[in-house]
């Protein structure tokens, strides 16, 4: 192929997904910022005054960020001794320690939210606690959720610090506590920021989980759009609304990504293999005991719980509400019928995200000579990151008041919700693939065409190889995700047509033991399904790929 | 059981009998040597000897499976790393990124006043000769600066001995030649007892006041560098030295040698055993290869073995005549580990 057709090619594939992100992602968000400045004849901040003068908004924006910060510093809190145990020290049964923890970040956030609120409502097993529709609640769904972002981000990051840089400390005198203090915190602060900044951006954004635990008591920015939007029908209000969703959330992730570059630069790490000593009971048995205490209690207990539960029908031990799933109408439609749209759309989705993500990231892991080029792949690859900032509900919010009329009509489409899921996970297919990419080391390029291949070959027989090994892990990712989506979905999903998750959403909310026992075991399902997905991806999870 | 030089004193650093195994792995094995006060060892062998497991060791970063290691008759096996007081220098450094050059020096000093602090941190700048560096960040620094502050940092807090590891051999070999006697110089005039780590013969040489030879975990010999080289203790250590070739004493005689072997000795011969002399006998020249200050010929004694001979300049005939000079004394038993037991 010429010099020429090769440009052409790799232009035609930035194209496409360009194209893709600017209709369905970067045209809804500019249509509903417009709209929060524009009535529709005229330019205002009407939207703005109009919702910041309610007492309602000042209330969402500030339980927001409370509980945003809070499950924050309780995720690293509780985070960092079990990054310490599981990722620098060894024992036995580690390696299945470390797997579930991470269950309950694959789960998605409606059946996290159904897990607590049976566990903590007044008949539940913690009942007794008076938790049931408070803040505390909420917040613990948020940590039960994130913890393992913490583990895992700042564990992969311990295990390749230099374990002779403490030592150097403690040759000096040091005792443990002030090496810990003095070296190996702030060796670890880029890692902690960066968890820190990803548990804010989630916690922020866990529609699922407060749609089904606030009880319209308490409200994030999120379930104040979708309040607005479909109760009170005041888009103007949820657009301003959400124009402040993506300041807070962009302006926390530029505030991380700056201190996580200043501190990042002096770093050293181990090359490749983690360093792990065994574990000794005499030092460590505090780490033991928080991560024991999470893994029971915090994570071990709802799930537990919510399986238990799920076995009974007004007190009595039945697999009563399973053999319902395929029987009982609700809204016109069975779980089993739930389940077949959510698989459909899952699975159209997965094909566009996975398509999209491997032209993405063939396109951003490209490296041209020309600086020009270089910065200009940068900012693609950024971009095509974007949605991970945004949250679904706003992508959800955006869709429906722009594709819902020409030009462009997908309302009643059903291609509306595979799209906008694929939007959610396109940004966790890319993270995925472009890792697998560039650990290619260059110079084994550089090798295949001085041993003769002519650039197609060494593409075919070199880079696509690569790419293969990570297409497993972001099916799953694509997967997983695109099935449990509840932002977006909740916004798009028709009455008669929904999802598994909105199913479950609007079961759990229905007073009566037959919907609540139906809910119950609709979300063992999805969280079956959800979990078996994430499992079988993670075992093809290629060791270069580290976000979660 | 090799003689570790004197007889076992009370004071400075022992190490009796020392057993280190990781898994079924051995790192070290019955190691028994002894670091006088001021004095400076040197354990020098190949890589993966054990000769970083035995600093490791001493410093209390590995714990020992048998054996004991002693600081002044006492024994240190329950005291942890950070109460030992011994000060160790990494191969690259281990400084602290997230400080300045300054805090670095100072990390040890956290008991004194801040401006006793300063003076100190000062001091050592001076003595390194990097004066007016304490502001500086550590990305900031050349390789070689970066160990000369990771030094000046293990002694900022006067430890009573100072554990080194390979701390030069990350270091181009001219820089290396050079911070080797920077090196010796501080270690004397701040009176150190050490122990340092390297695989560069040259670099035990200049710094060490006796140097410890480590092969697969095991003591070879300890001495003096002149006895080392003069009487090294088996074939083995003669071999790691460099040592070729291995002639008894009549064989020595015919080749010009004028000294005298005991019953069960053998010379060994280096490359500066054979010298160039034209009343010498005469050998075949079986190769010549030029290095950076010599052409070093390699001749073929009668027995079949060779050995390398310093030339200034390449030579044209098949032969050269040649005169021993000197040798190793060496035990006549093969390689192996005939020291032992």
């Amino acid at each position: 192929m010429s010099r020429l057709g090769w440009r052409a090619g790799w232009a035609l594939a930035a194209a496409i997904p360009a194209a893709f992100l600017v209709v369905f992602f970067a045209w809804p968000a500019a249509t509903l910022v417009a709209r929060g400045f524009h009535d529709g004849t005229t330019w205002t901040l009407e939207g703005f005054t109009a919702v910041f003068e309610s007492r309602r908004t000042w209330r969402a924006v500030g339980f927001t960020l409370w509980s945003a910060t809070t499950s924050t510093l309780f995720c690293l809190a509780l985070g960092l001794p079990g990054a310490y145990l599981l990722f620098r020290t060894r024992f036995r049964g580690r390696d299945t320690l470390r797997a579930l923890v991470t269950i309950p970040f694959v789960l998605p956030t409606v059946v996290v939210g159904v897990a607590f609120g049976s566990l903590l409502r007044t008949d539940g097993l913690l009942g007794w606690l008076g938790l049931s529709g408070t803040p505390v609640a909420i917040l613990a769904a948020m940590v039960f959720f994130n913890y393992s972002v913490v583990v895992r981000t700042v564990g992969t990051f311990w295990a390749r610090l230099d374990p002779r840089l403490t030592q150097a400390a403690a040759t000096l005198g040091a005792s443990p506590w002030r090496v810990f203090r003095s070296v190996t915190l702030p060796a670890l602060a880029p890692a902690i920021l960066s968890a820190a900044a990803l548990v804010f951006l989630f916690s922020a954004s866990s529609y699922g989980i407060v749609m089904v635990l606030g009880q319209t008591r308490y409200s994030t920015i999120e379930t104040e759009i979708w309040f607005l939007t479909t109760q009170l029908l005041d888009l103007p209000s949820a657009a301003a609304l959400s124009i402040t969703q993506l300041v807070i959330v962009t302006l926390a992730l530029w505030l991380s990504g700056r201190a996580q570059h200043r501190m990042t630069r002096a770093l050293r790490l181990q090359p490749d293999v983690a360093e792990v000593t065994p574990l000794r009971m005499s030092m460590d048995w505090g780490s033991v005991l928080v991560t024991l205490l999470v893994a029971v209690v915090l994570l071990g207990l709802p799930l537990a719980n919510l399986l238990w539960r799920s076995l009974h029908l007004s007190g009595r031990l039945t697999p009563d509400n399973f053999v319902r799933l395929g029987t009982q109408e609700i809204f016109g439609a069975t779980v089993w019928g739930a389940l077949r749209t959510s698989l459909q759309t899952a699975l159209a989705a997965t094909a566009i995200a996975v398509t999209l993500g491997v032209l993405v990231a063939l396109v951003a892991s490209r490296r041209p000579r020309r600086g020009g080029a270089r910065a200009a792949l940068s900012t693609l690859e950024s971009l095509f990151l974007l949605p991970l900032g945004v949250s679904a509900v706003t992508v959800g919010f955006g869709y429906l008041i722009t594709l819902n009329r020409p030009p462009l009509d997908l309302r009643s489409s059903l291609i509306l919700i595979p799209i906008a899921q694929a939007v959610v996970a396109l940004p966790l297919v890319v993270r995925t693939l472009l890792p697998t990419l560039r650990a290619i080391e260059p110079r084994q390029l550089e090798a295949a065409a001085t041993l003769g291949s002519a650039p197609l070959q060494v593409f075919r027989r070199v880079e696509l190889p690569h790419l293969r090994r990570g297409l497993g892990l972001a099916i799953g990712f694509a997967f997983a995700t695109s099935l449990g989506e509840f932002g977006a979905t909740s916004f798009l999903a028709r009455p008669d047509n929904p999802t598994l998750p909105v199913l479950i959403f609007r079961l759990f909310g229905r007073p009566g033991a037959e919907s609540y026992g139906l809910a119950l075991a609709a979300s063992v399902v999805l969280a079956l399904l959800a979990g078996v997905t994430m499992a079988l991806a993670e075992r093809l999870r290629p060791k270069e790929v580290t976000s979660w | 059981m090799v003689t570790v030089g004197g007889k076992a004193g009370p004071a400075g650093l022992e190490v009796v009998d020392a057993t280190v195994h990781y898994g079924s792995d051995v790192g070290i094995e019955d190691v028994t040597v002894e670091v006088r006060p001021g004095e400076v060892v040197g354990l020098l062998g190949p890589s993966g000897c054990g000769k970083s497991t035995l600093l490791r060791a001493i410093a209390g970063l590995e714990p020992l499976t048998s054996g004991r290691i002693l600081w002044d008759g006492s024994d240190l096996s329950a005291v942890p790393v950070h109460r030992r007081g011994f000060g160790m220098v990494f191969q690259d450094g281990q400084l602290f990124s997230t400080m300045t050059v300054g805090r670095n020096i100072a990390y040890g000093l956290a008991g004194m006043p801040r401006a006793a602090q300063e003076e100190r941190v000062a001091e050592m700048l001076e003595l390194i000769g990097l004066t007016g560096y304490a502001g500086r960040r550590t990305t900031e620094l050349s390789g070689g600066e970066a160990q000369r502050i990771a030094l000046a940092r293990s002694l900022a807090p006067r430890p009573r001995a100072l554990l080194l590891d390979e701390p030069l051999s990350a270091l181009d070999t001219t820089l290396r030649r050079r911070l080797a006697q920077d090196l010796a110089r501080i270690l004397r005039e701040t009176g150190t007892t050490a122990a340092y780590v390297t695989h560069d013969h040259q670099e035990a040489y200049t710094v060490a006041d006796r140097v410890a030879i480590l092969d697969a975990g095991r003591l070879l010999q300890v001495a003096e560098p002149e006895t080392l080289r003069a009487r090294p203790a088996s074939r083995r250590v003669a071999d790691f030295l460099g040592f070729s070739a291995y002639v008894p004493a009549d064989e020595a005689r015919e080749l010009g040698w004028d000294g005298d072997l005991g019953p069960g000795e053998m010379l060994g011969l280096g490359p500066a055993s054979l010298q160039l002399d034209s009343s010498g006998v005469e050998l075949p020249v079986v190769e010549q290869s030029l290095t950076v200050d010599d052409i070093a010929i390699t001749v073929e004694l009668p027995d079949g073995q060779r050995v390398r001979v310093s030339s200034p300049s390449k030579v044209e005939e098949s032969s050269v005549r040649v005169r021993l000079r000197g040798g190793a004394i060496t035990p006549a038993g093969p390689g192996g580990d005939d020291t032992r037991g």
